[in-house]
């Protein structure tokens, strides 16, 4: 192939200098100015100090991170324990039906963020839906707390992102060929020794994508504390947020967004590491 | 456990699924029709709130912003994400960083983003407005195209853009009359999720609107609402908002079976 279109430079030339402007200097920016030293007015002071970082690891703030991460977990495992059979039960339905019911699973993702979080202030509100279902069957007692808690925040969570874990879970059990579970049925295993010796192992680069993504998404998450948890609970996002936007401590920002990042990028690193020895195992024992 | 109650046990999660995911959707479009506007009790049909809605001129004013917004970052990032998917599907070698600065934008976690370029615009001293939100709602937008156009392109024969060259058309004529036919289903598809995606996003367009009103979008202004003050008019814009997602995202889909999906 010659040059039949143009070359394929300077087809990508207009994208990736878009990308380099506005994604990978701005990027850079960030990572240098958690380097220096904030203005005595805010600002930033171009001193070099490795402050921003010792202060991030502060009891104070590396709490907020712990809560972050323990949410974020937490999340992550309702999801995938909701999400793993709801996957599994459309991978069995008829095949023709399959690519519907998958639709009108992710559909609601597609919807905006801040009012599918709005929907559950109304659901978790003092005299919400929930109460009121509650008194419905007969709960006479105080109003339960139900918003701004920590559980609030996670069901949020779950709520928000249980599309993810469906879509990762489903395109792994899609690929996975019924023969391997009709030939450990074959012989003589029952279906929960076939799921949990074959299907689940063979699914789980699904399982660990769909996770990875809920974990990484949930722990930078901003908008659904600040929503859900009430003003007092926080986790990372919100303190970014604020050092930025109320604080004005940018340097110190810039420190918490570049520890936040190391943390994804670790994961989907791993996650993307796991994924290629999974696929490379299989290849050879199919080449075997 | 035999299949069949394996079976009914999968039918029963998956149902208990679409109820979690759909209830509390429809209870706000429920409540966008209650009269009274309060949720904890039904007075009655109306449609009295998407009339005081119409007439709300803040909402107008960031209704008209986001559409703005929207309609210049899609229009952007649908010739440079399917120039890019182009350029990346007709070249030989594959480039591991490539890959991942194109794949960056949709994993980057928005406050993330939202700060750099707040930073970046600060140093710079640029005024920021509804140019600065479109510039960076290009940055995603133009990932999800490429990825889009990618996946059709993968299963496009290059040995018809080869025939016509052999037969004399120029590379113009070429992608007028073979490429670009065989790939606008993706394209457009492309452009729905992208204006979808830009309607809807939030955190970005809030740090880099700059201060003042004038640039606020739809998002900033629902967020506002939620945080200071619940008004019932919020059920019946949240009841608008879904309703075009839904339907840009089913025409997308139609366009382009599956590819939402995967």
């Amino acid at each position: 192939m010659s040059t039949p279109l143009a070359h394929p430079r300077l087809l990508m030339a207009p994208a990736l200098v878009w990308l380099a402007v506005f994604l990978v200097v701005p990027c850079l920016l960030v990572l240098a100015n958690a380097f220096f030293l904030r203005g005595v007015y805010g600002g930033i002071e171009y001193v070099l100090t490795l402050e921003n970082f010792e202060r991030a690891f502060d009891p104070l703030y590396a709490g907020i991170f712990l809560t972050s991460a323990r949410v974020a977990g937490l999340a992550t495992l309702i999801a995938l324990l909701i999400g793993y059979p709801a996957a599994y039960a459309i991978a069995m339905a008829p095949a023709r039906r399959q690519p519907v019911i998958l639709f009108l699973a992710v559909l609601p993702f597609w919807s905006n963020y801040l009012i599918r979080t709005y929907a559950w202030i109304v659901l978790l509100n003092r005299e919400g839906l929930v109460t009121q279902g509650l008194r419905w069957a007969g709960y006479t007692g105080e109003p339960p707390s139900l918003l701004y808690t920590e559980g609030a925040v996670i069901v949020g969570l779950v709520y928000n992102y249980l599309p993810f874990v469906i879509l990762a879970v489903y395109s792994a059990l899609s690929r996975l060929s019924p023969d391997y579970r009709e030939a450990s049925r074959d012989l003589g295993a029952s279906g929960f020794t076939t799921f949990r010796r074959i299907t689940l192992p063979l699914t789980m680069p699904g399982v660990a994508a769909g996770a990875v993504f809920v974990f990484v998404l949930s722990i930078g998450n901003f908008v659904t504390p600040a929503l859900l948890g009430g003003g007092r609970f926080q986790m990372v996002g919100n303190l970014i947020y604020d050092q930025f936007l109320t604080a004005n401590d940018w340097p110190f920002g810039a420190a918490l967004s570049l520890v936040l990042i190391t943390v994804m990028m670790a994961l989907l690193i791993a996650q993307a590491f796991a994924t290629e020895r999974a696929s490379g195992t299989r290849t050879r024992e199919a080449a075997a | 456990m035999s299949d069949a109650s394996t079976r009914l046990a999968l039918r029963a999660v998956l149902a208990a699924v679409f109820v979690f995911l759909y209830v509390p959707i429809a209870v706000l479009v429920a409540l966008s029709f209650n009269e009274g506007g309060l949720p904890t009790a039904w007075s009655g049909f109306s449609v009295k709130w998407y009339v005081s809605l119409a007439s709300n001129s803040a909402i107008l004013l960031a209704a008209g912003n986001t559409l703005i917004v929207a309609l210049a970052s899609t229009a952007i990032a649908t010739v440079l994400g399917t120039l890019l998917a182009l350029g990346i599907e007709m070249r030989r070698s594959r480039s591991r960083g490539l890959e991942a600065l194109v794949f960056a934008p949709m994993i980057i976690p928005d406050i993330v983003l939202a700060i750099a370029l707040l930073s970046f615009f600060a140093a710079l001293d640029v005024t920021m407005g509804l140019h600065t939100i479109v510039a960076a709602h290009v940055v995603f937008n133009l990932a999800f195209v490429s990825a889009v156009v990618r996946a059709r392109l993968k299963s496009f024969d290059w040995s018809m853009v080869e025939a016509s060259a052999d037969l004399g058309a120029s590379g113009l004529t070429t992608f007028r009359r073979v490429t670009l036919p065989a790939i606008l289903p993706s394209v457009v598809a492309g452009a729905l999720i992208a204006f979808t995606l830009s309607v809807d996003e939030f955190i970005i367009a809030f740090f880099t609107a700059g201060a003042g009103r004038s640039s606020i979008t739809l998002p900033m202004q629902i967020y506002s609402m939620l945080r200071f003050g619940i008004t019932p008019e919020i059920n019946a814009l949240a009841t608008l908002v879904i309703a075009v997602s839904v339907v840009a995202l089913t025409i997308s889909q139609r366009l382009n079976r599956g590819t939402i999906g995967q």
